[in-house]
């Protein structure tokens, strides 16, 4: 290589190399003084959560809930009682894809209290979070299944182990056709 | 008279001819029927007979709910003996609540209201005519089962012009309508009549499907002393019998997106339910029972059946022969938009207009191989939808994606499974996502309201937690004031004896 | 007896599958190749049998490897279909490795990697001819004179097999520049395109394909007729030929009155080269085209457009492989911005509004 074509080439390499760096630096800059503030998304999803710390999730409570998920270590869909939903929800709030592909098929659940052996002792009534069991001492109670959550704290404080958790079976107007079933071999969809 | 251009829709083989040259033909009585309180869109009817009772036929077994709701009649005389939950004619197998009445051979009318026999103008308000026809339960007999009577009082929300009669049966094997309009004309027209009176709308059209000449022929015969009637032949096309398409077709208006046809100022119905119109007013007999075409290769003597209503698939398929050879396939409507039925305990329903026995080699299924992006299910949907990007996108868990691109405007005719050369399941998969969202929908809702229900419940503990608080605080305050009341006085005491 | 079945409808279906629109599409393409087998004798032969066993092998392969059906999907004719039209774009005498390696870009680079049936991108057998091109200037520009089977021309069998194996080089006296080739290097010459157009053989010729040039695109009056035949079955749509063929003519016929010693005229460009192949066979491709009308007419014009742009102002003779490629990487674009109007609502998507609505007509 002669002289000349060295210099061509230094040239190019420099004026290459200075826009490369240029640009990296104004990059680099804008990733830590203009990012989004992320603080707020805390209170945010701890809205969308039922709020009654029943602590299915495996953390202590839903705030508790709320900062993990926006960490990072649990999942959108880490709410039971919180149902498709809320998940949904929580997935669009910071930004996560949750897929729904009608493989949750779990019914949901609901309280139910066994005549026979409930004592009325009113402890279930007072642990539950919305309110959604009837009753008074000595008199029989009852669970409300519109109102009820399944977030299961009455069936551990019942002393006599009167409340079970039932599936809710689809009605007419409920029920709906499921997903269509995979045919293919691959993985790839 | 002027035709516009409807898009998509497919080319069928309709075979048509298995049941079309039958005339229709009444059933005897079956021993029992099983009559559901919902056949309707809206909220179930309220039984208002008891185990045990005798009702007459056409006695009212089923008060409309609140809301969009019809009446239930019985379809045969006899005792009632149960009101219990009984197999719907439901893809899902679901029971519903389901007056069953066993026969006492005599299939006495019970008592039915004053027939209006005069001629046109007739001696009733539009008011009273719809009263009338919603007392007789009457509601969409072409699949849809929209009360008919909520249909005719559109006439007070908006203003009405058009009435529009479908005659148009656009689905494969179903023939009810085309022997209907053949053999009955005469009673359809007057039902139509009744229906534009009740309407006061200034243009009534007829359509029909350009399949069905001796249909039209019958219909233009008995329509022509009527000069506000126009009869006017639709091309055969895969959709023409949606109403709302239907309307485009022979009046130019296209309904907006999630509204009904009366708010472009038109009220479509049925051939078949003019002629309940028109039985309900000039004889007073509710609807009890319809014109069921029993079709497919399945079943040994295709035929169209005159059925009361809540007759089992079962008693039905007997009448006709029985199934022969084993089918493939048990459906209830048509094979396009039609669901299979769940068992052949099933009852007949005011929205069955046909049960097909279909074998192999109708359904033409096949393996599902992948998409080829060859685009035919874009050009066949009526509603103008791209089913292979909505399909790609459920098939990935993407619901929302697929409603932002139209998934909720299906009107699920099953245009794209059709055309599909890879046998991909689009409509299910349309099926499937709206009904996917409408629960998470509902489950969203609840879950708004469980929540307020909590915080309630929150500050409510927590206001009591603070009230113990204080009432705790000032029993202590209390008892440190009498402790050291009760230390002090005997000093004083002391000091007061020197 | 429950009879409860686990799908939603519809439950009848047309008998037009995967297959058979293949099969159609090979029937339609079977008099334009036939012609061209003929009238480029044993190598010719031989070229397209050694391309098409190649996909199919080289398909098969891959299918086993990704553990999908071999039988199903070796039958479905897709990978066959492939190996025709890429035979038909290859010069009749070109070397068996050539057509070996043109099918396993195709097959393994167009369409497999990019997910298999359905997934790819590009035109596989577009994608395999630009790669060859690329790679091997020299066997991909080698064209044959038309000799005939059955001439005193055309070479036996033997000799044939020589030729396509490699062993004997392709005679000086026996190749020939196609049409578009010949006007290329004489405008490079400085030689005016309408002193060009003498040498070149009358358009009827033309048109009818007694002509140098790939296999298959010789007779475009065969080509035509095998695509009126795929319009009249409706397994394609008049809306990207006619937008091709449209753009290309208009463009040629443009520039030609423009500047007529640089341009070729517009039945130059119509007759020669891959236009009525690729207009009809190649632009086609239900995975690789737009999946609505309107989107389809912007494709087939950006084609034609292209095409015409590559063959008079770039250095190739020969642009339709490009322009098809270059527009593929813009269908999904296309089909994200062209959707049909929706019932019941305006191009925005709002439902329409309920004020002026027609009177009835009666």
């Amino acid at each position: 290589m002669d002289a000349n074509m060295m210099t061509q080439a230094a040239q190019a390499v420099g004026a290459i190399g200075l826009l490369g760096t240029g640009l990296g630096v104004i990059l680099g800059v804008a990733a830590r003084y203009l990012s989004a503030p992320v603080d707020d998304r805390t209170e945010a999803i701890a809205a969308l959560l039922p709020g009654s710390n029943c602590a299915q999730c495996g953390y202590a409570g839903c705030k508790q809930a709320a900062a993990a998920i926006v960490d990072g270590r649990a999942a959108p869909n880490c709410c039971p009682p919180g149902g498709a939903s809320t998940a949904q929800r929580v997935a669009e709030l910071i930004g996560v894809w949750l897929a729904v592909d009608g493989s949750d098929t779990a019914l949901p659940t609901v309280g139910w209290v066994d005549e026979e052996r409930c004592i009325g002792c009113t402890r279930c009534i007072r642990k539950c979070g919305s309110d959604a069991i009837v009753g008074a001492i000595k008199q029989m109670h009852t669970v409300l299944p519109e109102v009820c959550y399944a977030c299961g704290l009455c069936v551990t404080e019942c002393p006599t182990n009167a409340i079970v958790m039932k599936p809710v079976m689809p009605t007419l107007a409920t029920w709906h056709w499921p997903k269509p079933a995979a045919k293919r071999p691959t993985a790839a969809a | 008279m002027m035709l516009f251009q409807v898009r998509g829709g497919v080319k069928l083989s309709y075979r048509k001819e298995l049941s079309s040259e039958s005339p229709i033909v009444r059933m005897p009585t079956p021993k029992r029927v099983c009559i559901p309180l919902q056949q309707h869109v809206g909220s179930p009817a309220e039984p208002v007979v008891e185990v045990g009772q005798w009702v007459g036929k056409g006695q009212l077994i089923g008060r409309a709910g609140r809301g969009i709701s019809a009446n239930v009649h019985a379809s045969i005389s006899g005792t009632v003996i149960a009101v219990e939950d009984r197999v719907a004619p439901h893809p899902s197998g679901l029971t519903q609540l389901t007056v069953v009445i066993e026969s006492d051979g005599a299939d006495r009318w019970a008592e039915l209201p004053q027939p209006i026999t005069a001629d046109f103008p007739l001696p009733a308000t539009p008011k009273e005519l719809n009263d009338r026809v919603a007392a007789a339960g009457i509601v969409g007999l072409g699949g849809a089962a929209f009360p008919s009577a909520v249909k005719l009082d559109m006439r007070y929300k908006y203003s009405i012009d058009t009435l529009v009669i479908n005659g148009a049966e656009c689905e494969p094997y179903i023939t009810c309508d085309d022997r209907l309009m053949r053999e009955s004309a005469a009673e359809i027209v007057d039902g139509v009549r009744i229906m534009a009176y009740a309407l006061a709308v200034e243009h009534i059209i007829i359509a029909i499907e350009a399949n069905k000449p001796k249909a039209v022929k019958a219909m233009r015969e008995a329509a022509k002393a009527d000069s506000s009637i126009r009869l006017v032949t639709v091309p055969t096309r895969f959709p023409m019998g949606s109403a709302q398409h239907l309307l485009l077709a022979v009046t130019g208006r296209e309904t907006p997106a999630d509204k009904r046809t009366a708010e472009v100022g038109a009220v479509v119905h049925n051939v078949a339910t003019a002629r309940a119109v028109s039985m309900a007013i000039r004889r007073g007999e509710p609807l009890v029972s319809r014109v069921v075409t029993v079709s497919g290769l399945g079943v040994r003597e295709p035929a169209n059946v005159e059925v009361p209503l809540g007759t089992s698939v079962e008693d039905l398929l007997t009448f006709c022969g029985g199934l022969h050879p084993v089918p493939t396939l048990l459906i209830g409507g048509g094979p396009m938009m039609g669901a299979p039925l769940p068992s052949v305990h099933a009852p007949v329903v005011k929205g069955s207009s046909g049960v097909l026995a279909l074998t192999a080699s109708e359904t033409n299924e096949g393996p599902e191989s992948p998409c080829i992006r060859c685009g035919k299910c874009v050009t066949a949907c009526p509603a103008g939808l791209v089913p292979v990007e909505m399909a790609q996108l459920i098939r990935r868990g993407d619901l929302q994606g697929a409603k932002a691109i139209g998934s909720q405007d299906c009107i699920a005719c099953g245009s794209c499974s059709f055309i599909c050369p890879s046998h991909i399941p689009l409509a299910h998969y349309f099926s499937f996502a709206n009904g996917k969202l409408s629960a998470l929908d509902r489950d969203a809702r609840q879950q708004d309201r469980i929540r307020s229900l909590v915080q309630a419940r929150n500050e409510r503990t927590a206001r009591e937690a603070e009230i113990k608080k204080a009432a705790a605080a000032a029993r202590k305050a209390a008892k440190a004031a009498a402790a050291k009341a009760t230390a002090e006085p005997p000093t004083q005491l002391l000091e007061e004896s020197t | 007896m429950s009879t409860l079945v686990n799908r939603a409808g519809p439950f009848t279906h047309t008998a037009t599958t995967v297959s058979s629109t293949m099969v159609w599409v090979m029937v339609a393409l079977l008099p334009a190749t036939a012609y061209g087998l003929w009238l480029f004798g044993w190598p010719a032969v031989i070229l397209f049998f050694i391309t098409l066993g190649s996909a199919l092998a080289i398909e098969a392969i891959m299918l086993a490897l990704l553990g999908q059906p071999v039988g199903a999907r070796l039958m479905d004719g897709t990978a066959l279909l492939t190996g025709w039209l890429l035979a038909l774009s290859l010069p009749p005498w070109a070397p068996w490795w050539i057509g070996v390696l043109g099918s396993f870009c195709a097959i393994v680079i167009g369409k497999h990697l990019f997910g298999g049936l359905g997934q790819n991108l590009f035109n596989p057998a577009m994608v395999a001819r630009v790669v060859l091109l690329i790679s091997f200037p020299l066997q991909m520009t080698l064209w044959a004179a038309p000799a005939p089977l059955g001439s005193e021309a055309a070479p036996s069998f033997m000799q044939s097999v020589a030729y396509i194996s490699g062993q004997t080089p392709v005679p000086e006296h026996m190749s020939a520049a196609t049409s578009l080739g010949l006007l290329k290097t004489e405008v490079s010459r400085g030689i005016s395109v309408e002193k060009s157009t003498e040498k070149l053989p009358p358009l009827f010729q033309m048109a009818t394909g007694k002509e140098s040039g790939s296999m298959g695109e010789s007779a475009a009056v065969l080509l035509l007729a095998g695509g009126l035949l795929l319009m009249v079955l409706r397994i394609i749509s008049w809306h990207i030929p006619v937008a091709l063929l449209g753009t290309l003519g208009a463009l040629a016929a443009l520039s030609h009155a423009l500047d007529p010693s640089r341009f070729a005229s517009m039945p130059i460009h119509l007759l020669a080269g891959a236009s009525v192949l690729g207009a009809f066979f190649i632009a086609t491709d239900y995975v690789t085209s737009p999946v609505s009308r309107s989107g389809q007419l912007l494709f087939g014009a950006g084609i034609g457009a292209l095409t015409w742009v590559i063959r008079s102002l770039g250095s190739y003779p020969e642009g339709l492989a490009f322009a098809v490629v270059l527009m593929n990487a813009l269908v999904p674009l296309i089909d994200r911005g062209f959707r049909p109007r929706v019932f019941g609502r305006s191009w925005r998507g709002k439902s329409l509004e309920v004020k002026s609505q027609p009177r009835i007509h009666i």
